[in-house]
């Protein structure tokens, strides 16, 4: 799958191309869906990626984990949902030491979630990359409530904790990795405008 | 740059060669507070030469009754350390600019990771403060010949964060080793002789550190060297700068207004333009780029000089 292109419209937004190999550095890849492909790619452009690597794998219902369980990182961890593995993640991260390089690819809230919680432990935002693989949807924060509610692809949306009717923002926040979504009839409760397709 | 007269209430040897001053208000008022890593400009009249030197503050960045620097006496040097050392008392009055940081702690860091050699301690005295009280996790790493030179041994917390390497005693600070296995979030900070900052730099950046956590403060003292004529493109002037005369101090001597602050080829306050070059520049600064040195159009008249015929500044 080629990579989507974004609306350029959203400043906001991080863009990301391909993978690049730092060698053998330490390094974490963290990947879901067809990220996984994308990790796979990396690799076989430079097996010294792994020389001192982890894989952390969301397969979203993909095929890719087998490849990259035999791919020979240093530590292997799979789960179906990000949460399932995230607790791994961010052991990998506490124990990490600088000049770690973080590789992430596949949704862009993976990408998102995964630099939020390495900028929070510490790392440089210059040591992160990201390759996008699959579709637009967004992972969005509920200003409210501050939950995240993954996967989005209507505007306006109900969120996943509080129920609230969220408009969407076009505003990405990078410190969360999300975008944001506010009340959209808090003036006027039930008055939701029609719900659309976010095509950007 | 806010001058203002101060008086020195405590003149203390730490060593053979090092001295610390006490500056405090003559009225006893609160001076600004700091940051850690911020120095101070201490004007020194020696005679006819008005000298403006930068020193670290060493003293607690939260306290205001006073500030202290620690200076090395530098038998080289151009005179500065030796009128501090052999004419200023307590009770003399100095003029004191007011604090600035040009090697501030980055407070985003989760750790950071100070080193320093011989008298390159004296920022880290006021920031090991500022971390102790923030509750920030560190390291100090700090080489001295032997612990009969090491000024800041007495002005360190006893803490094992603090460690000291004496190579007198045969015990030299492992840099390489220092830089491995060091926690993501790391800052780390040189202050000290050229080669102990290059290594440190090198070493990180052949580790994979990024630039942005590698920081470092070097000043230099305006290195004497020939006497050289100057012209001013803008006022007509020719000037004649002498051997242990800094270019901006002539540039005073002149009455030429020209911005400066650190006055050690750090800080880029007094960048002045070129309008026409022949013969060499020695640039001595930590600020031009290489290719502005290449392209001949910039100088730091705080610390870089000239060798040759002709050298037009645009002032």
């Amino acid at each position: 799958m080629t990579q989507t292109q974004f609306s350029p419209s959203i400043t906001s937004r991080p863009t990301y191309s391909q993978l690049q190999s730092h060698g053998g550095s330490p390094a974490i890849l963290v990947a879901d869906g067809s990220g996984g492909q994308a990790l796979l790619d990396l690799i076989a452009r430079d097996a010294s990626v792994l020389d001192r690597g982890q894989i952390f794998f969301v397969t979203a219902g993909t095929e890719f984990g087998a490849q990259l369980r035999e791919a020979g990182a240093k530590a292997y961890h799979q789960g179906l949902f990000f949460n399932e593995i995230l607790t791994q993640y961010q052991a990998a991260l506490a124990q990490a030491t600088m000049a770690t390089r973080i590789y992430l690819a596949g949704s862009e809230g993976l990408i998102g979630h995964a630099t939020a919680e390495a900028l929070a432990a510490g790392i440089d935002a210059g040591s992160i990359q990201g390759e996008h693989r699959g579709g637009i949807a967004r992972r969005m924060q509920c200003v409210h409530c501050k939950g995240m509610t993954d996967d989005v692809t209507t505007d306006p949306f109900t969120c996943s904790h509080c129920g609230l009717n969220l408009f969407v923002r076009d505003h990405f926040s990078r410190r969360l990795g999300a975008f944001q979504g506010v009340c959209v009839d808090a003036e006027t409760p039930g008055e939701v405008p029609e719900t659309q397709e976010i095509k950007l | 740059m806010m001058i203002q007269p101060l008086q020195v209430t405590a003149v203390e040897p730490l060593t053979s060669r090092i001295t610390r001053f006490r500056f405090e208000h003559p009225d006893g008022d609160t001076l600004p507070l700091f940051s850690g890593g911020a120095h101070i400009v201490v004007e020194l009249p020696d005679g006819d030469t008005l000298r403006r030197n930068a020193y670290s503050l060493i003293s607690d960045p939260m306290d205001g009754s006073g500030y202290e620097i620690a200076v090395q006496r530098e038998e080289s040097g151009r005179g500065g350390s030796r009128f501090l050392h052999s004419s200023v008392k307590a009770g003399d009055t100095l003029n004191v600019g007011v604090p600035l940081n040009l090697m501030a702690l980055n407070l985003r860091a989760k750790k950071h990771l100070l080193i320093a050699g011989g008298i390159g301690i004296t920022p880290f005295l006021a920031q090991v403060k500022q971390l102790a009280l923030l509750g920030l996790s560190y390291e100090l790493h700090y080489a001295a010949p032997s612990r009969e030179d090491a000024a800041g041994l007495a002005l360190l917390p006893d803490d094992p964060n603090v460690h000291v390497y004496f190579s007198a005693d045969g015990n030299r600070m492992d840099v390489p080793s220092i830089l491995e296995q060091q926690p993501l979030g790391t800052h780390v900070y040189t202050c000290g002789p050229e080669r102990l900052i290059a290594a440190v730099k090198d070493g990180a950046t052949t580790l994979g550190w990024p630039a942005s956590t590698i920081h470092s403060e070097a000043f230099t003292a305006p290195p004497p060297g020939q006497s050289f004529q100057v012209t001013l493109a803008k006022s007509g002037k020719t000037l004649v700068v002498g051997p242990h005369q800094s270019l901006l101090e002539a540039l005073e001597a002149a009455e030429v207004d020209i911005a400066w602050s650190c006055r050690g080829g750090a800080c880029g306050q007094c960048e002045t333009a070129i309008s026409s070059c022949q013969g060499k520049l020695e640039h001595n600064d930590h600020w031009l780029s290489e290719d502005e040195r290449a392209a001949n159009s910039k100088i730091m008249p705080c610390v870089s000089r000239f060798v040759g015929q002709d050298l037009t500044l645009d002032l």
